[in-house]
């Protein structure tokens, strides 16, 4: 239980920096993007072919990163130039890159990276060079404590990498051009009359978004030593689970708070999922079931809430007047026979 | 300043909904010109602000701007020339940023904005600060404010803030008082007149109230089915009032009427 909780923050973190793409494109640009479900696959496909036909794994994943910038520029184009819908253009990128991702990894549906030296592989050797696991393991026995994970490198991979690219992004969107991304998805009238090319600030954006999806892709595949070309499926509905989990549990404030919640919102829908699957009747195929219905509920609950808190905030108000002004003065009979 | 020459435009030309917008427009703005534009609802008041701020482009005719021709040059391109003001108040302002980032965007209108540069700095705050003082509305304690929370009113001054305290060539006004209360539009009506005054800038502003039109201004023009039929400068503008100006309309219009009816009878 605490071995499978363990490995949720880790994939958690790493499903993080799609989480902050789609946070990108949804939120900041205020465009659904769908090219989320291809550009993740196409991140890990680059990756795995390249580290599969020998390149440096730090490369392969640079490219992954490119790949992805590219594909969410060609979404961004379809809408920006061709003036195809938003929903649209970025299912049309969604389905051609499903057939681009298979010609990425040479027409099988799979690539197991078994034995091949990945990002993660590098960063363990470095890690085990270092003594910190043995002292964690000496901590961990001398506290008692249930389980000791077998390593902590790829957690702290995983929180370097993420943070690095939440802080590049807060950056980003405190720069001149940023901000006019920014305003392109808050309120683009305004921001083309401040000689904003608004055209050119979604496909940079998009861009940008499926970039850090595909990086996510890139990691989430040499960390599971596998990519699958069906494994982006319903990629966009985890990333929006984790933006409104982030938001429901931390509210809308600063970029720098946000993109933290963004973060956590990804590790905790992976938690939610790992105690899910670990309900009896519940199999692996359920998954984007209990996905669904984590979206639905995030979506829903606090809105429940809400209402709930506005019955009972009116519920007292009325027994005060009632108090104050003395029940039912001027109760006339109300006609029923209309 | 502003030069528009021979200016047609014809909305859905060919069917049946064919209107002639703009019919033969000529129009001359010089140095510190601050011209106002009245007329009726259809008149080509908007056509005409749309057409010089680019979200149109005309089918006849020619735009200069400080002697460039930008006719044909789209709006974010022609904008970084023009400082606009909407009519609703939400529009000149992005509601999710705060105000020193609405104002870092509005400082940027002029240049080309950076990858790398921030946009609010510490030394373009106090810029900020300062210029939002001379509103004297208090916004400049809220800068980190997000925008969305100010009133109609406020969001309208500092969307009139934002569109002159970068020197554009020319200042479009569109209606930018018709979307607030009596005392907010004579607030904003005043901080027009001092912000224009005090940096010369050249004006274009349509308005529906012809008391403001008088008011503001050294130029007045009057606008009729897409034509411009009546124009005042200088002194004879001063000596304009609200009832000389109906008159004149009816004139004009009786004119019209007449020629009409002429036509018809023959």
């Amino acid at each position: 239980m605490f071995t499978a909780l363990f490995g949720s923050v880790e994939l958690g973190l790493i499903y993080g920096i799609m989480a902050l793409g789609v946070y990108l494109s949804f939120r900041v640009l205020n465009f659904p993007d769908l090219t989320v479900d291809g550009s993740f696959v196409t991140g890990g496909a680059v990756a795995a072919i390249m580290i599969v036909s020998g390149y440096s794994p730090i490369l392969a994943t640079l490219a992954a990163v490119a790949a992805g910038f590219i594909a969410g520029s060609i979404t961004g184009t379809l809408h920006a130039k061709g003036k195809i819908n938003p929903l649209l253009s970025g299912i049309l990128m969604m389905i051609a890159l499903y057939s681009i991702n298979l010609r990425i990894m040479g027409n099988s549906p799979n690539i197991p990276l078994m034995r091949e030296e990945t990002i993660m592989t590098m960063f363990q050797s470095f890690w085990a060079t270092l003594p910190f696991d043995g002292w964690m393991t000496s901590l961990f026995t001398t506290l008692n404590l249930p389980f000791t994970p077998s390593t902590w490198g790829i957690l702290l991979f995983a929180i370097l990498i993420v943070v690095v690219v939440k802080l590049f992004t807060d950056f980003f969107l405190s720069t001149e051009v940023g901000l006019a991304i920014r305003a392109t998805g808050d309120n683009p009238r305004m921001i083309s009359s401040l000689s904003a090319n608004t055209d050119r600030l979604k496909i940079l954006g998009l861009g940008i978004s499926n970039a850090f999806v595909a990086l996510s892709g890139a990691i989430v595949t040499q960390y599971s030593s596998f990519v699958d070309v069906n494994m982006g499926i319903g990629m966009i509905i985890i990333g929006l689970a984790s933006v409104i989990i982030g938001e429901a549990i931390f509210g809308k404030g600063s970029i720098f708070k946000i993109t933290i919640a963004v973060i956590v919102g990804a590790v905790i829908y992976r938690m939610v999922v790992a105690l899910a699957l670990r309900v009896g009747f519940l199999e692996t195929g359920d998954m984007k079931l209990i996905t669904a219905i984590i979206v639905i509920g995030a979506l829903v609950v606090p809105r429940l809430l809400e209402n709930g808190k506005e019955r009972r905030r009116k519920y007292r108000k009325a027994r005060k007047i009632k108090e104050q002004y003395g029940g039912e003065k001027s109760v006339a009979a109300t006609k029923s026979d209309l | 300043m502003l030069q528009l020459s021979q200016i047609f435009k014809v909305f859905n030309e060919g069917t049946t909904d064919e209107k002639a917008a703009l019919e033969n427009v000529f129009l001359d703005l010089k140095d510190g010109d601050f011209v106002t534009v009245i007329g009726s609802n259809g008149a080509g008041k908007s056509t005409l602000m749309n057409l010089i701020a680019g979200n149109l482009t005309p089918d006849v005719g020619k735009i200069l701007i400080d002697k460039k021709d930008v006719t044909r040059l789209k709006e974010h391109e022609r904008s970084k020339l023009i400082g606009r003001v909407f009519q609703d108040p939400m529009a000149g302002t992005a509601p999710s940023m705060t105000i020193e980032e609405n104002m870092a965007m509005a400082y940027s209108r002029t240049r080309k904005r950076s990858f790398i540069a921030k946009g609010v700095t510490k030394s373009r705050k106090t810029f900020f600060k300062e210029q939002l003082e001379s509103l004297g509305l208090g916004l400049e304690d809220r800068l980190n404010a997000k925008v969305g929370f100010l009133s109609g009113g406020e969001r309208q001054a500092l969307s009139l803030l934002m569109a002159t305290f970068t020197d554009p060539s020319i200042l479009l006004l569109d209606e930018h008082t018709a979307a607030l209360d009596p005392s907010r539009a004579e607030l904003i009506t005043d901080k027009t007149k001092e912000i224009v005054g005090k940096n010369e800038l050249t004006t274009l502003m349509v308005t529906h109230n012809m008391q403001q039109a008088l008011d503001l201004g050294n130029r007045l023009i009057m606008m009729d089915k897409g034509q411009i039929i009546f124009e005042a400068e200088g002194e004879e503008k001063q000596r304009l009032t609200v009832e000389r100006l109906l008159e004149e309309f009816q004139k004009i219009q009786g004119k019209q009427l007449a020629n009409d009816r002429a036509i018809l009878s023959h």
